[in-house]
């Protein structure tokens, strides 16, 4: 009876969960702004020992061989697969136009401009990103982050750094990669399988796609490749207590990283495109 | 990276001084405060050993003495120094004068024995490349490890081994200072008594200054000049003072206090009750 008592009593009402609604909104709010804060203090240190002191050989070589030449393959498998998705899915409404032959030129500007940076970020973020996080939270974990600092070196500039480097550095072979794989892709699905004319579907893509697009998918990509190595080495550094704060900051390099790229793809997009608009007034229409 | 005169005048020689000073220490994790008001000073020579219940800020304490951790309030300072002031090249020029062992070795997974031990000394750039190899393998034999270990990784090594190998990369820049955090945790009584008298050795060979951070009262009574027991806050009146014993291994055994002697004695008493164990 006491405690039927007590729970009546103490039973919110309307007004209380709509305001304890609030509050934990607000703390979400401030968790979040807190939080980008954070990241954006640790990226002008990372910037600042990029700057001060360059980093050893020993510590980039296996860090661009990590990131670089490990991620190759899967970038030139998914471009290729992509590059060949892109010609299905258009080849049926194309052709009731008879405009199958412009479909180089569609897979080609969507592939430098958005696929293949958005893919080769992505790709990065789930293979790199994820493994930066986990690496760097287990060294937080164990304590090896805090022996580096013990010992007189920067863990920014001995851990963050090299994979800083190598993330901007190396995305944008890995975008050339994924631009070459996909237009190959495209081409032998359209011209091989679909029996579209060599010839126009050449002639197409080389009229539309300009230098400026490639230009604006490799930009986009060296931005990408940045947002990447510093979400995930700060992730990293601020891994829970565990297995289950190191799983986490894997999972959350990702996440934030993907979410991230694509934000950046949306702005810089706009912003490249009214950059080219200035300069050289609109581009050529596709129809 | 000058330094302004207030620091250079802490910086005069003098011999009483002590090597570290915690001057009514705070630490605070957002609402959480771990350590209040801890006023320690230790003289140039002493092994101090930090006793306390698992969670009373031992640990916490030790990292603050490196600058691991930022105080909330109050100062730490090394040889006059207060390390809260220094900019971080000072700050890492200072860490050299320390050599900190973790409580599980924390040795870099990807480098071998060898270039775990000689990280700090090329990190600092001690010694030329050449000499670098002989300088393992003298500090492999001070801490009683074949010289073959140094082409091992840490995944290879026992508990033993790898808290050993941890000692020698501490050692490695000759420090002043070495802070030990449970360096005895998790192994066998025979290895116990091993760290310990590794500890005692390097004392007595180069009058080392130490912070030993311990649970086991054996490894305590053998090396301490002196020992302090921390009491977790939340066990505390606000009036109560944090360190509830600051003595030598003598008067610790001496000590009437309850809450020491039930520590000490390894007598859980009434915190079975408090634990909800109780029968």
């Amino acid at each position: 009876m006491a405690s039927a008592n007590h729970s009546t009593s103490t039973r919110p009402t309307w007004l209380g969960v709509i305001s304890d609604r609030f509050v934990d909104l607000g703390d979400l709010v401030r968790h979040w702004l807190s939080g980008l804060g954070e990241l954006t203090l640790f990226s002008l240190r990372t910037l600042s020992w990029l700057l001060r002191r360059r980093p050893r050989k020993g510590t980039l070589i296996p860090n661009f061989y990590e990131i670089g030449v490990l991620s190759l393959p899967v970038v030139a498998l998914t471009g290729t697969f992509i590059g060949m998705v892109l010609a299905v899915q258009s080849y049926a409404q194309f052709r009731v136009l008879g405009l199958e032959t412009r479909l180089g030129a569609v897979i080609n500007m969507t592939l430098v401009r958005e696929l293949g940076p958005v893919l080769a970020a992505t790709m990065l973020a789930g293979r790199v990103g994820s493994k930066i996080a986990a690496e760097l939270g287990t060294m937080r974990v164990t304590e090896q982050i805090d022996a580096l600092e013990t010992m007189g070196a920067s863990p920014v500039h001995y851990l963050v750094v090299p994979r800083f480097l190598g993330c901007l550095i190396l995305i944008p072979s890995l975008t050339v990669m994924a631009d070459f794989m996909g237009i190959a892709g495209g081409f032998f699905y359209s011209v091989v399988i679909l029996g579209i004319d060599r010839g126009h579907y050449l002639s197409n893509a080389e009229a539309y796609v300009g230098m400026y697009d490639v230009f604006s998918g490799l930009v986009k990509s060296v931005l990408f490749g940045a947002a990447i190595a510093l979400i995930s080495c700060f992730r990293g550094f601020h891994c829970g207590p565990g297995a289950e704060g190191v799983g986490r900051a894997a999972t959350q390099a990702f996440v934030y990283s993907f979410v991230t790229i694509l934000i950046i793809d949306l702005f810089l997009g706009i912003l490249l495109d009214a950059i080219y608009a200035a300069i050289w007034g609109s581009g050529p229409a596709l129809l | 990276m000058s330094l302004d005169s207030s620091q250079l005048e802490d910086q005069s020689p003098g011999e009483d001084r002590p090597v570290i000073e915690l001057d009514w220490l705070h630490v605070s994790f957002g609402q959480h405060e771990v350590l209040r008001e801890i006023k320690i000073a230790i003289p140039r020579g002493q092994t101090l050993v930090v006793i306390g219940e698992s969670g009373c800020g031992k640990t916490v304490l030790l990292k603050s003495m490196i600058g691991l951790i930022k105080p909330t309030e109050g100062h730490v300072r090394f040889d006059g120094r207060d390390l809260a002031k220094l900019t971080d090249s000072e700050l890492t020029r200072v860490r050299q004068h320390f050599g900190f062992v973790f409580q599980n070795a924390a040795l870099f997974d990807s480098l071998t024995v060898g270039q775990n031990i000689a990280f700090p000394i090329r990190q600092n750039r001690l010694a030329p490349q050449d000499e670098i190899r002989d300088i393992v393998q003298t500090l492999l034999r001070e801490v009683g490890l074949p010289g073959d270990v140094a082409r091992k990784k840490p995944a290879e090594l026992s508990g033993g081994m790898r808290k050993r190998v941890g000692l020698a990369r501490a050692l490695a820049m000759e420090p002043e200072v070495v802070l030990y955090d449970e360096p005895t945790t998790g192994l066998d009584p025979i290895m116990t008594d091993v760290i310990a008298e590794l500890i005692l050795r390097t004392k007595a060979n180069d009058d080392m200054t130490g912070v030993v951070v311990t649970h086991d009262m054996h490894t305590a009574r053998k090396v301490a000049d002196r020992v302090i027991m921390l009491h977790p806050l939340s066990r505390l009146q606000e009036d109560e003072v944090q360190v509830i014993f600051d003595g030598t291994p003598k008067e610790l055994d001496a000590c009437k206090d309850k809450r020491v002697r039930q520590f000490v004695d390894g007598q859980a008493g009434e915190r079975l009750m408090e634990l909800g164990v109780g029968g």
